[in-house]
């Protein structure tokens, strides 16, 4: 077994762990952290495909990955300031009461 | 009128007969201007109407002093000014316009009688609402009258004639609201267009034969001589050459406008428009229109004859004319309506100037024709003076003693009545009625025109003379504050009435000037020109017939003032006659059960054929269609429109389904994503390709 299997394990155990959380959990905060998790087992992939790739010299990997940070640093931005206008509009973190959005 | 720009260089044509257009293009735009005023600005309605004549008169003085000039010099004055109206193939349309003595003669008449008219109107018509349309329809026919005068080209005169026809129809219902204006407005447009119609077939026969309309046109003109001999040369059916069928084709068309028997009915009838409409139109010009086509084609209804001879189109025209002066003599005698008589004593005048053509020649009818004008004209308008002043009182029987309430009226009247009864020596009337009689008595055919005009002058003045002491003399009977009628209406038949007498003065036998003017010889003043064979014992006989006829007159009606109601002397004497003679002889009722009942069968006829037969194919026809598109519609329902809404519904409940989906839960969004990529995932390695 190879270090990248222990990566990719480790990568996917995280996701897994972060979709149950952004699935089940009723609390819009905790939502969006199950999303970042999933962001940083993928993040996690990137860096591992980079070390154990053909070509770990080049700093592409790395540069992907702080990329891909800084987005979900963005993106966890926006949905703070979502989740924090929902609250002040219908006083509920709640995602079930959030359902308005609907054909 | 541009075409001024289109005319060929004639020979001889001055300037003064190439611009003879004017003369009835003035007055034709008066009254397009008339028709575009307000009602209110009836000044100007007149003065429009009034001016342009006027200015028309103006230059007919000058074209005719043109021509006197010519004839002053020896020439026969024969100006044209022709143009190619349009062409299509070899054959062309020529439109023209002539200056001769004939033309200029009437061209003076019609604009100085149309003038005097105006005048009068602007009196006559003061309280009319439509003051404005009067003045328009009045100029529009002076122009359409002036455009008959001055042509060259028997369709240009067709053209006008037809526009008068037009203005009579319109003047005579001027008071649409009469039902009997009307009837007698229709009545008059339906009967001149029976004559119309032949006058057309004649035309384009004349075309036919001739490949040319105009009249003279240096030579080649239908009424010349080689044109002539041509149709001379052609036979038509029953032993007639084409000259004399398009003579008598076109000589009713003159019937139809000039009042002939059997055409005649109308014209009592349309007496329904205003007056000065009878005076101008049905007395003095539109009706003498007739005479003078006659007079203008002449010479086609003249060729063939042999010196002194006469022709098949000449004799009818005579005895057309001889028995309507007689016929509607008859009648006059026996009606009650002021201008019933007037109009019946012009039928009867107008059959005169007829048998004077038919006989006499041209200068002869048209002597006849211009005092005519002026003493009828004259009448008419006294008449419209006396009902004016009167309250619209038109029945002679509730007049009387008018002539101290209405001085000038009166003598004015009792000038034109002895210029029409043909008085002796003074009067207009007297001259060119005896140069009718006497062409009469040198008639070749035969002696009974002659007789029958004898007597139709007797009746005339006899006539007159009862409708004179009926209004004039006696009591009044009804007619109360009858009153003298206004200046502007007065003073024109002050002048009229010196013409009724004036006139007289150039068509004598010392000095037949008129005669000499139309035919172009020269004329000297002799004493001498009454000593002709029979001259003077045929005046002799006139005058005795006149005095005849007034004597019997005065001793019947004379300073009787009858009631209204009392019955007629001639009535009580002789009832049966007079009975026939109140009711016109019964013409009107014998067209009704022929011509108008064939004509009602004839619409019934037609009714059932369109109700029946082409009703019946249409609606096989409908009904065809229908069934076709019930058909269509079946197919439409349930094939095309199936299929469509079928596919909609599908979609609608697919949409229906997928919304489902949406349901606004993140959460379900995110699972169903997840799934996806599961099943995804599944497919991946299921395929093998990882």
């Amino acid at each position: 077994m190879n270090p990248l299997t222990g990566y990719l394990l480790v990568a996917a155990l995280l996701f897994a762990i972060g979709l149950a959380g952004a699935l089940t959990r009723r609390n819009a905060i905790l939502v969006l952290i199950g999303i970042e998790l999933m962001l940083n087992a993928a993040n996690l992939n990137l860096i591992a495909f980079w070390r154990y790739g053909p070509h770990p010299e080049a700093l592409t990997g790395m540069m992907f990955a702080i990329f891909s940070i800084a987005v979900a640093a963005a993106e966890a931005a926006v949905g703070l300031g979502l989740v924090i206008s929902i609250h002040r509009h219908a006083h509920t973190t709640d995602i079930d009461q959030m359902n308005r959005m609907k054909g | 009128m541009q075409e001024t720009i289109s005319i060929a260089p004639q020979l001889a044509a001055s300037a003064i007969a190439r611009n003879l257009w004017l003369i009835p293009a003035v007055p034709i735009v008066a009254s397009g201007v008339i028709a575009f005023l307000k009602q209110p600005k009836r000044k100007t309605a007149s003065a429009l109407a009034i001016g342009s004549l006027a200015f028309s008169l103006l230059l007919a003085l000058i074209a005719f002093v043109h021509v006197l000039g010519g004839w002053a010099n020896g020439q026969a004055v024969r100006e044209t000014a022709n143009f190619t109206w349009f062409q299509s193939g070899a054959s062309h349309v020529d439109l023209g316009w002539v200056l001769d003595p004939l033309s200029a003669v009437m061209l003076v008449m019609v604009t100085f009688v149309g003038l005097l008219i105006f005048i009068y109107s602007t009196g006559y018509m003061a309280h009319d609402e439509n003051y404005t349309r009067f003045f328009c329809f009045l100029s529009l026919f002076a122009g359409a009258m002036l455009g008959v005068v001055i042509a060259n080209s028997l369709l240009l005169l067709f053209m006008c004639w037809e526009l008068v026809g037009l203005t009579s129809y319109l003047l005579i219902g001027f008071w649409y609201f009469k039902p009997s204006a009307a009837a007698a407005a229709k009545k008059a447009f339906l009967t001149t267009r029976v004559g119309d119609v032949f006058f057309l077939l004649g035309i384009v026969w004349l075309f036919g034969q001739t490949g040319t309309l105009l009249f003279y046109n240096s030579g080649t003109g239908s009424m010349e001589q080689a044109a002539l001999t041509g149709l001379l040369a052609q036979p038509a059916a029953w032993g007639f050459t084409a000259a004399s069928a398009i003579g008598l084709l076109i000589f009713a068309g003159a019937a139809g406008k000039s009042g002939q028997f059997p055409l005649h009915v109308w014209l009592p009838d349309a007496m329904e428009g205003p007056t000065p409409v009878s005076a101008l139109i049905h007395a003095a010009t539109m009706v003498a229109a007739g005479v003078y086509l006659i007079a203008r084609v002449y010479p086609l209804m003249q060729a063939g004859a042999l010196t002194g001879g006469t022709t098949t189109a000449l004799t009818v025209v005579t005895w057309v004319g001889a028995f309507t002066a007689l016929f509607a003599a008859c009648i006059a005698v026996a009606q009650n309506d002021i201008k019933r008589i007037l109009a019946y004593s012009t039928v009867s005048q107008l059959g005169y100037m007829m048998a004077g053509l038919g006989m006499g020649g041209v200068a002869v009818g048209m002597f006849h024709l211009i005092t005519h004008a002026f003493f009828k004209a004259l009448l008419f308008m006294g008449a419209g003076s006396v009902i004016h002043g009167c309250h619209e009182e038109q029945d002679i029987r509730h007049m009387g003693g008018l002539k101290s309430d209405m001085p000038v009226t009166f003598l004015t009247y009792a000038v034109g009545m002895l210029a029409l009864c043909g008085f002796p020596l003074v009067f207009s009337g007297f001259w060119s009625k005896d140069g009718i009689l006497e062409a009469a008595q040198h008639f070749s055919v035969s002696k009974v025109p002659f007789y029958m005009l004898v007597f139709g002058a007797l009746l005339t003045a006899f006539y007159m003379t009862r409708q004179v002491s009926y209004v004039f003399f006696g009591m009044n009977r009804g007619a109360k504050n009858a009153h003298e009628s206004p200046k502007s209406m007065t003073t024109p038949l002050a002048i009229l009435a010196f013409f009724a007498i004036a006139l007289g003065a150039i068509g004598t036998p010392a000095w037949p000037w008129f005669r000499g003017f139309l035919e172009s010889r020269a004329v000297s003043f002799a004493w001498g020109g009454f000593n002709e064979p029979g001259l003077l014992a045929l005046m002799l006989t006139s005058t005795v017939v006149v005095f005849l006829g007034l004597g019997l007159g005065w001793g019947l009606y004379g300073g009787k003032s009858p009631a209204p109601e009392a019955p007629d002397v001639l009535e009580s004497a002789m009832p049966l006659p007079w009975a026939w003679l109140r009711d016109r002889l019964y013409v009107d009722e014998f067209y009704a059960v022929t011509v108008i009942a064939f004509y009602s069968w004839w619409a019934r006829v037609a009714d059932w054929l369109d109700r029946r037969v082409w009703g019946g194919i249409v609606s096989l026809v409908a009904f065809v269609f229908g069934l076709w598109a019930t058909l269509n519609r079946f197919l439409d329902a349930n094939v095309v429109d199936g299929t469509f809404d079928k596919g909609c519904e599908e979609l609608y409940t697919g949409g229906g389904l997928l919304a489902r989906i949406q349901s606004g839960r993140v959460q379900t969004y995110l699972r169903l994503l997840a799934l996806a990529v599961v099943v995804l995932t599944i497919l991946l390695f299921w395929s093998g390709r990882v």
